[in-house]
């Protein structure tokens, strides 16, 4: 293989020009103030005191309950789907997969929209049920939309790591707990949940980090004056224009991101290695 | 001991789609016994003991156990444990907690659970381990944790599913050993499967020679040996010369031109036969005094014997003797009477 070698310089070469320099670029933004020219660079820390600002502060709290909420609601739904898509035989698990991952063929945009449609005051969810009589709160513009949005967006990312965990088990080791006395329900709980672990900790870290960072959807459904960490970001770099500011934000968020898959990493029995 | 069976399989066959891999299976279990279940591989014998375990549910047929049919019986109601091929031991447990895991379901306290569960690994030579992780240990100790893991349970019926399938040559001869010996101070019946001709003569208070999906021979390892009933359980357990010949009449059999006296009745007068020769019952002697002659054509050196090729007027013979012969040299062969075993065609 030793001869290919020389083969992985344009990738290495493309890695660094397309994912390290612009991580660089916006560690250096952070780091510095906004009126730089190529000559005079003034380093400040000031953009990270500048978080400290209870304003922000609660956007990062808010951003973060939501992605717990979402993280949640998107487990408990995609469990006991992935468990069940797991029953069936190999063509029928590919076809039900196929389906759980069909809305992602459909751009995020979009499924957006419909949702706006739906969940608007004169919708088609309020319409239906004005026909029974019941007059529809206003679901627009709420955090319900907002979770609403994630959860459907994020589903699949969920399903996909627990029903690949629980395939790949190894079913001897269900009939081994079967074997020594467990019930289905005692099997499930001593045996399948353990070995389904490696898949919900990819799905959780996989889905919270998405919608902490997500911000499509809180601007569609949650509106101009909803502000997650993805839309404060955004606010900062397209229109206040404080790309110093906006890379700070940036920087935080990426480390917590690391303190976060660091975290899962240490619950999760496959990536322990040799005691 | 042979009073009651424990196991009663009444006809079973078992479909897997169109393939049918047991057609009407009849076996008897006994207390005690270390019966194996000896086959290729796909013969449908590791398919007996998942029917037996509960793992699988029988096409027809019927599975009693003390009389009573078990058939509907989910696995985790069954008096028996089986110990699995690749041991399927809990990778997120360790040692003492795979051990303990059938007790722990049973909510035995857990002064006893210790009591029980160092009783167990010091039977199986694995005390001091507990605290182990259970994928830090060799092939043979995880095969000992499971059977410490299955026998803590106190079963009737021990299920092995070529739990030595996985272990090198001499950790094999151990285990066959001490599984042998295990059986012997836990007094229950071991139900074993292989496919290991060696292992199962070694072993066995009772085998059951498999092919096909059907039950080829029922007996001990010596009236395995010695007398196979047909062909595939001579070709299949030993090395053997197998020749057509005729039953001339009780107690005398002719194949390759000579009559030869024998031990074996009940044929009909002049019924085609086989008859299996085992190549270390063919005796040597001089040529000049012998009924059957050849020359030796090939000779290997087996370590405790030779294998000689012996071509005579008819076929060739294969030989095991402690004796150096030369390639080429002209030498006779005889058989005892009680060394001759003849087996109805088909």
């Amino acid at each position: 293989m030793r001869h290919f070698k020389g083969l992985a310089y344009p990738y290495v070469a493309w890695s660094f020009a397309l994912i390290a320099l612009p991580l660089l670029l916006i560690v250096l933004y952070a780091v510095t103030s906004g009126d730089n020219s190529l000559i005079t660079i003034h380093f400040t820390l000031d953009n990270f005191r500048k978080i400290g600002d209870p304003v922000y502060m609660n956007v990062f709290a808010k951003s973060l309950e939501i992605g717990l909420i979402v993280t949640l609601i998107c487990l408990v739904m995609a469990y006991p789907l992935a468990y069940i898509i797991s029953w069936f035989n190999d063509e029928i698990q590919s076809i039900l997969i196929l389906v759980v991952t069909i809305p992602m063929w459909i751009n995020t945009l979009l499924r957006t929209y419909a949702w706006v449609s739906l969940l608007s005051d004169n919708g088609l969810i309020s319409q239906l049920l004005g026909i029974v009589g019941i007059h529809a709160p206003a679901m627009m513009y709420t955090n319900f939309a907002v979770i609403i949005g994630l959860v459907c967006d994020l589903l699949p990312f969920m399903v996909i790591p627990i029903h690949t965990s629980l395939t790949k088990m190894d079913y001897s080791l269900v009939e081994a707990a079967k074997d020594l006395g467990a019930n289905n329900f005692q099997t499930f709980r001593k045996v399948i949940l353990k070995l389904s672990l490696p898949g919900v900790i990819n799905g959780v870290t996989l889905v919270f980090l998405c919608s902490i960072s997500s911000f499509v959807v809180p601007v569609l459904l949650g509106g101009r004056q909803y502000m997650l960490i993805g839309n404060l970001i955004e606010q900062q770099f397209i229109s206040i224009g404080d790309w110093n500011f906006g890379s700070a934000i940036s920087v935080l968020l990426a480390i917590a991101i690391l303190i976060v898959m660091s975290l899962m990493r240490r619950i999760d029995p496959d990536e322990k290695g040799e005691k | 001991m042979k009073e009651h069976p424990i196991i009663e399989l009444k006809n079973i066959t078992k479909n897997f789609g169109d393939q049918q891999v047991l057609r009407g299976i009849d076996l008897n279990i006994y207390e005690n016994e270390f019966l194996t279940l000896l086959g290729p591989s796909g013969c449908g014998k590791t398919t007996i003991l998942r029917i037996i375990g509960g793992f699988e549910e029988a096409s027809d047929g019927q599975v009693l156990f003390n009389g009573d049919d078990i058939a509907k019986l989910p696995p985790y109601k069954r008096e028996v444990n089986t110990v699995f091929q690749k041991y399927a031991l809990f990778p997120f447990l360790n040692v003492y907690e795979n051990v303990a895991f059938g007790l722990h379901l049973k909510n035995v306290d857990e002064d006893v659970i210790i009591n029980k569960v160092d009783k167990m690994l010091t039977m199986v030579g694995l005390k001091g381990y507990e605290k182990r992780d259970v994928t830090s240990l060799s092939g043979g100790q995880q095969q000992r944790v499971a059977i410490a893991r299955a026998l803590i349970n106190e079963p009737k019926v021990l299920l092995l599913d070529e739990p030595l399938g996985a272990l090198d040559a001499k950790l094999r001869k151990d285990m066959q050993i001490e599984l042998k010996k295990i059986q012997k101070e836990v007094g229950i019946t071991f139900v074993f499967v292989t496919h290991d001709q060696e292992e199962a003569l070694t072993m066995s208070d009772t085998i059951v020679v498999m092919n096909d999906g059907i039950v080829q021979q029922i007996g001990s390892p010596i009236d395995i040996y010695n007398e196979p009933q047909n062909r595939f359980v001579a070709e299949f357990i030993g090395e053997s010369n197998i020749i057509e010949g005729t039953m001339i009449r009780d107690c005398l059999v002719k194949f390759d031109g000579i009559e030869w006296e024998c031990v074996d009745k009940g044929f009909r007068e002049n019924e085609e036969i086989e008859v299996v020769l085992r190549p270390e019952d063919m005796d040597v002697i001089p040529a000049t005094d012998a009924k059957l002659c050849g020359k030796i054509v090939s000779k290997v050196f087996m370590g405790v014997h030779y294998e000689y090729m012996v071509e005579t007027a008819n076929r060739q013979y294969k030989v095991h003797t402690t004796e150096n012969y030369e390639l080429g040299t002209e030498i006779g062969l005889t058989i005892d009477p009680y060394d001759i075993q003849v087996m109805h065609i088909g």
